[in-house]
């Protein structure tokens, strides 16, 4: 056995903190290891090419590469011992800069830390097995979670490259957060306008399959072969009937009902389209409000319903679909206003959130257009919008900023004044965020054409007087504290994960950070893909994001999963876990640990029960190497053998 | 199960400007059966003199209070003035928090003190512990024409890291302790709203200044009482409420009582017992305008019936078409 080790200085990143060549001349010493040697970047072509003649020259056959965390380059490594003709699994790496040299300063110890952990790499590396890929067919269709705008858009670039995607969307229509905006910035583009046709390309494509009202139940398979479990949820409508005349929505008696396209300015009927561009324009019953579940009769809608399409006893149905890939695209929610109690949020009706304040501007909007303030339908004639409502704010758990309140305020503002001229806006920021195209000319617009009364400071309380809401806080500029009495008042609100986030990352296996965003591979060279193979995403669903940044994800993910179709075979990872038949009793308790159901029971010819992998389903994990009695199952490339040899390594050190 | 026993620490308000809110406290608390003894030998909680200069010295001025209590064998102390309650929490938090600074504080007593005494402000454990179910059985008497606008004051809630009591913003518990005893509380933005504090001395204009919009918020909110917690807004809007009127040119006249006071009246207590002869500005009136809750319970069945009436009349007008 011949092991050659290859240590990297990483600029001064390992080399700063820690003495590579006195750990290459340690390393030499072990017996096995033919040549250790250090580079400056090993990672570089002239790097990997020193690897390539060094396994010709010394003849090695096993190597270590020591440098970073094996998420950043050991299939770079792999690939480079590949073309040098060894087995791509007789390499390990040896992670002596995110574990060693960053995070400690004493290069003595850090030295002795990295001669540690090269010794256990070198040990495992003389254990190491030659694993071979298998190749398996893959599903050429997409499915895409969520039909907002970064996924109706990743969905239609799919579709237009010839694969057949399936959309799921939770709300009744597709749509998302923009198709409740009125305008968008900083063109003032009406946001409908530009949205609706996307939702009609989508409603009409012959490659995309809609399942509005309908949730993630469960995602089986892996890369290549998912198989989703789809809830339509009961919307109490036959929509293959339903025409969406709104003859039932016009004669419903529950005038009541929470509107959550409007986010609750105002009311709506327990049976409602949701907005007249809705996709599918289809009707849905509210049961918390409709009186045929409330109080057990009245069936007005079924009667006046002119296709018979009301069914009462409708249930919720499960439907499954088979694809190769996943794009999530799930969206975001926004801070409730009852969390801002110092603002009023949720106690006075004249304070509302940005969201809400779009719905009063827009036509299609419950005041159809006109901003009336929801306390005594008045025309406000002064308006203070306060930015970061929440955002950027620990006490309330969200220190992150929301990204487009600075932008969404400033159009408020200017679309305030073009409702209503004799209106006076005011604006608490704390900063003026607008990095965009065209956004900071958009906000002195705001400022210096319109009008718009930016006040740089905290807003500390919001109480009425009469009827007027004072506004009252510090203007950091002129060192004082002011307050305006306001008619109206548009809380920026923060922007949140979606509050079932977690649920669905877990059904997917990626992961997500502390606020509930999805985590991408790598923030800045892979900012859609995650790190499950075959998961992708879109949109404010990893991070509060604008619209053009939506669509601009969306299209990137179509484009990976398309990049990821291109091929007919993909090649499995072949560090998964295997049974010796000899040893399994057939108890059959990794069956039922397996987390992805990747072990099936299996007879052998003569009768006797044992457990069998499904290799391509094997995700690697390791769960039933630690579950199984009598050690049967090994977890390919991380045997006992293989970390026992490890553990040795550094025991004797 | 033996009966709660609290450590009650009066503080020096409660000794002098304040000795109404310690009357109608010790009534109240008597008459809810709620057992308290006094520590022997009390002293300066460490309260805003002290922790402006040196926070070792006054968490050890606090602590020297709870280590009485301690060697007592209680494990809670209330008080009634929201400053106390505060040095107390604060002193309570940081020795439990830092060691560092507990043995700091130690090294200045002379009995070291474990952190096994948790203070409450007599509104939390009337509020918390009592209950408002306890409080509205006992009421025997209303007063149908208050409106009572309840002031928190400033720290009795906050920092909520350590007041850990009641909303930092919105806090409700004094408001439906007035409520469960039948009196009418109005919506009051200004619950939490500084009151000057103890710049009274060095800036009595601004005092003035803030004072004044504290009352004239509850004015503006409809009430014609404010009900306090803590003595020195007491002081503040009652003491002062003449000085604010000559100086801000204001026309105020609206009892500031405390809500133990308040608590007292709705049980049937005397004003006298309740020391309400203390106050400034007189709220005899309230007094004078009790009734018996029987009285007041016939009183609403009277009213309602001539609702009731005046609908019946209604309907036979307009005819029967009424329901939908």
């Amino acid at each position: 056995m011949r092991v050659g080790v290859f240590i990297c200085h990483c600029g001064n990143n390992i080399a700063g903190t820690v003495d590579v060549k006195a750990v290459a001349d340690e390393i030499r010493k072990i017996p096995g290891v033919a040549h250790a040697t250090t580079y400056m970047y090993t990672c570089s072509e002239p790097g990997q090419d020193e690897i390539k003649q060094a396994i010709k020259q010394y003849n090695l056959n096993r190597i270590v590469v020591a440098a970073c965390s094996p998420r950043m380059h050991e299939l770079t490594f792999r690939r480079t011992i590949e073309k040098a003709g060894l087995n791509k699994y007789y390499f390990e790496m040896a992670n002596i800069r995110e574990h060693i040299s960053w995070v400690g300063e004493n290069k003595e110890a850090n030295t002795k830390k990295a001669i540690d952990v090269i010794t256990m790499a070198v040990a495992k590396v003389m254990q190491d097995k030659p694993l071979f890929s298998s190749s398996f067919k893959i599903n050429k269709r997409v499915l895409v979670i969520g039909g907002g705008v970064a996924g109706m858009q990743a969905a239609l670039d799919c579709g237009d490259g010839g694969l057949e995607v399936v959309l799921v969307e939770k709300s009744p229509s597709v749509g998302g957060m923009m198709s409740r905006l009125d305008k968008t910035f900083p063109t003032i583009d009406c946001s409908i306008c530009i949205l609706g046709p996307k939702m009609v390309d989508v409603a009409q494509h012959d490659k995309i399959k809609l399942y509005a009202y309908s949730e993630i139940e469960d995602i089986k398979g892996y890369v290549g072969n998912y198989q989703i479990k789809i809830r339509k949820k009961a919307t109490y409508v036959d929509w293959t009937k339903c025409t969406g005349c709104g003859a039932c929505m016009e004669k419903c008696p529950s005038r009541n009902a929470y509107d959550y396209f409007n986010f609750g300015v105002a009311p709506t009927k327990a049976i409602n389209i949701p907005f007249p561009q809705a996709i599918p324009k289809k009707a849905k019953i509210d049961p918390n409000y409709c009186r045929q579940f409330t109080k057990g009769k009245c069936g007005v809608c079924a009667k006046i319903c002119p296709t018979k399409a009301i069914n009462y006893e409708m249930q919720d149905e499960i439907v499954t679909e088979e694809v190769g890939a996943i794009i999530v695209a799930s969206g975001y929610s926004l801070l409730d206003l009852e969390r801002l109690p110092e603002y009023g949020g949720g106690r006075y009706p004249d304070v509302i959130s940005g969201i809400q304040y779009e719905r009063l501007l827009n036509a299609s909007g419950p005041t159809a257009g006109h901003i009336l303030r929801p306390s005594d339908n008045t025309e406000p004639k002064t308006v203070v919008f306060v930015a970061c409502a929440g955002s950027r704010d620990k006490s309330i758990g969200v220190p992150y900023c929301s990204n487009f309140c600075c932008m969404y305020i400033a159009k408020q503002a200017i679309l305030t004044k073009d409702h209503i001229p004799d209106s006076q806006s005011y604006v608490f920021y704390m900063d003026i965020r607008s990095p965009g195209k065209g956004y900071d000319e958009f906000t002195r617009r705001a400022q210096e054409d319109y009008g718009v009364k930016y006040i740089r400071g905290r807003v500390s309380r919001i109480y009425p007087k009469g009827k007027k809401m004072v506004v009252r806080g510090a203007d950091t500029l002129l060192g004082t504290q002011v307050e305006v009495e306001a008619d109206l008042v548009v809380l920026g609100t923060a922007v949140l994960s979606n509050p079932d986030a977690a649920r669905l990352a877990e059904k997917l296996h990626i992961s997500y950070d502390t606020f509930g965003f999805y985590v991408e591979s790598h923030p800045k060279l892979r900012p859609v893909e995650t790190n499950t193979s075959g998961v992708f995403l879109a949109g404010a669903c990893q991070g509060p994001k604008d619209i053009p940044a939506s669509v601009g994800q969306g299209s990137a993910a179509a484009s990976k999963v398309l990049a990821l179709f291109s091929k007919d075979m993909l090649e499995s990872d072949p560090a998964v876990a295997k049974v010796n038949i000899n040893k399994c009793v057939g108890c059959l308790k990794c069956v039922r640990t397996c987390p992805f159901q990747a072990i099936k029971e299996n007879q052998l010819r003569d009768g006797r029960i044992v457990a069998d992998v499904i290799e391509t389903v094997c995700a690697g994990c390791g769960v039933c190497t630690s579950t199984c009695p009598c050690g049967a199952i090994q977890l390919q490339h991380f045997t006992d053998n293989q970390i026992l040899a490890e553990v040795n390594a550094l025991c004797q050190g | 199960m033996a009966k709660k026993r609290y450590a009650y620490y009066q503080g020096c308000s409660l000794e002098g400007t304040a000795v109404e809110y310690d009357k109608s406290m010790r009534v109240v608390f008597d008459a809810l059966g709620i057992d308290y003894v006094e520590p022997e030998d009390w002293s300066c909680c460490g309260s805003t003199p002290a922790h402006t200069v040196d926070h070792v010295f006054a968490a050890a001025l606090a602590a020297r209070n709870l280590s009485i209590i301690e060697n007592m064998g209680l494990d809670v102390v209330t008080t009634n003035c929201p400053s106390c309650l505060m040095a107390f929490k604060k002193a309570q938090y940081s020795m439990e928090n830092d060691e560092t600074f507990k043995e700091k504080v130690n090294e200045l007593l002379d009995e070291k003190y474990n952190c096994g005494v948790y203070a409450k402000s007599s509104l939390q454990i009337l509020y918390e512990d009592v209950g408002l179910e306890a409080i509205s059985n006992r009421v025997t008497h209303i007063i149908p024409d208050m409106k009572a606008a309840p002031y928190y004051g400033c720290i009795m809630n906050r920092p909520p890291k350590i007041a850990q009591f009641d909303d930092p913003e919105n806090p409700i518990s004094m408001d439906r302790i007035i409520s469960a005893l039948g009196i009418e509380v109005c919506d009051f933005a200004f619950k939490l709203e500084c009151c000057g504090a103890a710049f009274g001395v060095p800036k009595r204009k601004m005092v003035n200044e803030l004072s004044k919009k504290v009352i004239a918020m509850a004015e503006d909110a409809g009430a014609n009482c404010i009900v306090v917690a803590c003595p020195l807004c007491q002081q503040n809007l009652d003491l002062r409420q003449e000085q604010i009127n000559q100086t801000t040119g204001s026309n105020f006249n609206i009892p500031v009582i405390y809500f133990t006071q308040l608590m007292g009246l709705a049980f049937g207590y005397t004003p006298k017992e309740l020391g309400l002869d203390k106050l400034i500005v007189s709220a005899d009136h309230f007094a004078r305008s009790r009734i018996t809750k029987q009285e007041y319970l016939e009183r609403e069945k009277a009213k309602e019936q001539e609702k009731k009436a005046k609908k019946e009349v209604k309907k036979q007008e307009t005819g029967e078409e009424e329901n939908p």
